[in-house]
């Protein structure tokens, strides 16, 4: 697809919807778009080889789930494009990006705006965690830890079948507690899937507040290193360090950019919140009213004038 | 006497994997243990070696079905769905991928104790929806295990005897049907696996002792044709009972109550398997002897079934031959 915007602009439209969304529905999940507007908004506007979406820019209500009497069941991959050799393949993971997910799709043409106003809605398969059916999404990931051992398998499905196509992942730091996050690095280091890719939103952050707090999981990426990943670290802001990371050669292992993020990024008034961000809901219409001014300023918007609900 | 078959698997698989490129032979560190360390060394290209690590072995091949092939895991059924179960769910059942899950050492068939032994396995398969579960009585349906397997539109659990098999039956597992082994008109007994065996051996006595058995063997467990089975219960007086290498509930034990509950059938029904309890290690015919799942089990259950002592005692048993068994199964369709 060609690009009408620069992925800078990607990113803070990213930001603005999630925002917006947010101040709208009382709450959502606006720290991930902090800390994550840049490598999504990297991966669809530059980096990820997509052929045009093959599904309506308006997403169908939800269709069912997978079943041997459901014949027209589909995912929804086709916000990504077909899955054909030459094209690269995306899985979010962490499924609780999905807002921010549904974001990109729009921001880069690829989702029309009224989908947003589907999430989390009964009926909807704009899900509030990304679901098989879900725009953009192709498998389930909500339970965290089993992206990257589907995309090694895709991967090396893939480089099997000779396609040039890349399997990209876009993951989060959590998900290293997770020992099945292990187990796929190690396999596909072992059985040398290269064409398999990840971006890590390394925000330090998860449900129960930060993983210092949680769960210390120590240097990442000298442990991805250890089980036989390449891994870089980068400034997950800085577009151009993502752009010179992709390019590390990593012949016979899986490339693994470590994307070092802030989970205020562009909304510093979350970090009052701090350090429980996961889903920021409101704790009174006062704090909704600040926010709704403070974020909007920061963010080059008007307020949002969300009514009564 | 009944014919021994030694390692049936290894050659099934191997015969039929060549003959479909789009199989993949996937093992997490049990290769020699479920027979495919032939095929390993023979196809290296159409084997993946994923150690020990189930969870990732189960969405790598969600990921490889995505990919278009087909693969078969090979492990101890245990290690198919009580580590690797959020990722069964997940990554293969709910998507549908063809993933053929071939779970070696169900039940009491390994003297590994709690940890090796599936005994709840078919509980678990059958309240996964999109699942199908098969069960392997004999020698010859090992042989066509495979096949019958990758014959699924989705995903299959299959329990997969190893070693020495005996040979029971001459035709290949049609899928969704169920062998009638004798059509007496007293007691129905419904077997799966390692039981029907033992129902061969009890049955000479039960004849002999005057009961008319009616014997049905189960190789696919789900789907299930209710209806044939709701035929045969109506076709004999006292009612049903079922001999299980599994737990009581849940297995064919439960999937027959449930069958005779939905139809609101009055008849009997005594469940024979492991009564909530692990079993612990030992040999095979140790622990069906001590968990009350072999033939002398089963003609307790029959003489209380129809409330009468018939006096069988375990020379009869062990006099009894087991003959080969000519398939009488009624061409049923799923």
């Amino acid at each position: 697809m060609l690009n009408s915007k620069t992925t800078d602009a990607v990113a803070l439209g990213i930001r603005r919807r999630v925002f917006e969304h947010s101040i709208r529905n009382n709450g959502g999940y606006m720290s991930q778009a902090c800390s994550a507007a840049e490598q999504i908004a990297w991966l669809y506007n530059e980096e990820l080889k997509l052929g045009q979406p093959t599904l309506p820019m308006i997403p169908k209500p939800f269709g069912g789930v997978p079943s041997a009497s459901n014949p027209d069941y589909h995912t929804g991959a086709g916000y990504n494009g077909p899955a054909a050799p030459q094209f690269d393949r995306l899985f979010i993971a962490p499924a609780h990006y999905a807002l921010v997910a549904y974001a990109a799709l729009i921001e880069v043409g690829r989702m029309a705006p009224e989908g947003l106003d589907m999430f989390n809605k009964d009926g909807s398969s704009v899900e509030m965690i990304g679901a098989e059916h879900s725009p953009g999404m192709e498998v389930h990931n909500g339970t965290l830890g089993i992206g990257l051992s589907t995309a090694a398998g895709l991967a090396w499905g893939r480089k099997r079948r000779g396609e040039p196509g890349r399997v990209w992942v876009f993951m989060s730091d959590g998900e290293v507690q997770e020992g099945q996050t292990w187990e796929a690095v190690q396999a596909a280091a072992y059985h040398g899937i290269d064409n398999l890719y990840a971006i890590m939103d390394v925000n330090a952050q998860q449900c129960d507040g930060a993983m210092s707090s949680v769960m210390e999981v120590g240097d990442i990426r000298a442990k991805l290193e250890l089980f036989g990943a390449r891994a870089i670290d980068i400034d997950g802001h800085d577009l151009d360090a993502m752009r010179q990371a992709v390019a590390e050669p990593h012949d016979g292992r899986p490339l693994i950019i470590l994307a070092h993020t802030s989970p205020f990024r562009g909304m510093s008034f979350l970090e009052r919140r701090f350090p429980r961000l996961h889903y920021v809901r409101f704790k009174s219409e006062q704090e909704r009213v600040e926010m709704n001014t403070e974020i909007a300023r920061e963010l080059g918007v008007e307020p949002v004038a969300y009514g009564e609900h | 006497m009944v014919e021994m078959v030694s390692r049936p698997y290894a050659g099934a698989f191997e015969k039929y994997a060549v003959a479909n490129p789009e199989v993949l032979c996937l093992s997490a560190d049990l290769t020699s243990s479920c027979e495919v360390d032939g095929f390993r060394d023979r196809h290296p290209d159409q084997f993946i070696s994923l150690g020990m690590a189930e969870q990732n072995m189960m969405s790598f091949a969600g990921g490889l079905g995505l990919a278009g092939f087909r693969p078969f895991l090979h492990t101890f059924g245990v290690f198919l769905y009580r580590r690797p179960y959020d990722q069964l769910m997940a990554s293969v059942a709910y998507p549908r991928r063809k993933v053929r899950l071939m779970g070696f050492l169900p039940g009491i068939t390994t003297p590994g104790g709690m940890t090796h032994q599936a005994i709840e396995d078919i509980s678990v398969m059958r309240s996964i929806p999109n699942m199908t579960i098969l069960e392997t009585g004999d020698a010859t349906e090992v042989e066509s295990i495979c096949e019958a397997a990758d014959s699924i539109d989705g995903p299959v659990y299959c329990r997969v005897l190893r070693g020495s098999v005996p040979r029971l039956f001459d035709t290949p597992i049609k899928v969704g049907e169920m062998r009638e082994l004798a059509h007496g008109a007293d007691v129905l007994i419904v077997t799966a696996g390692i039981t029907t065996e033992e129902a061969l051996r009890a049955r000479a006595a039960l004849e002999a002792s005057g009961v008319s058995v009616r014997h049905l063997h189960l190789h696919t467990i789900k789907p299930f044709n209710a209806q044939a089975l709701l035929d045969h219960i109506a076709s004999v007086r006292h009612g049903v009972v079922t001999l299980e290498n599994h737990v009581t509930e849940g297995g064919i034990g439960s999937l027959v109550a449930e069958t005779m509950a939905d139809a609101g059938v009055g008849k009997r029904l005594i469940r024979l398997g492991l009564k909530d309890t692990y079993a612990h290690g030992g040999s095979k015919p140790y622990l069906m002897r001590f968990y009350g799942l072999d033939a002398l089990a089963l003609t307790r259950g029959v003489e209380s079934l129809i409330g009468q002592p018939l006096g069988i005692s375990e020379d009869d048993l062990d006099a009894a031959r087991v003959d080969a068994v000519h398939s009488l199964v009624k061409a049923e369709a799923l």
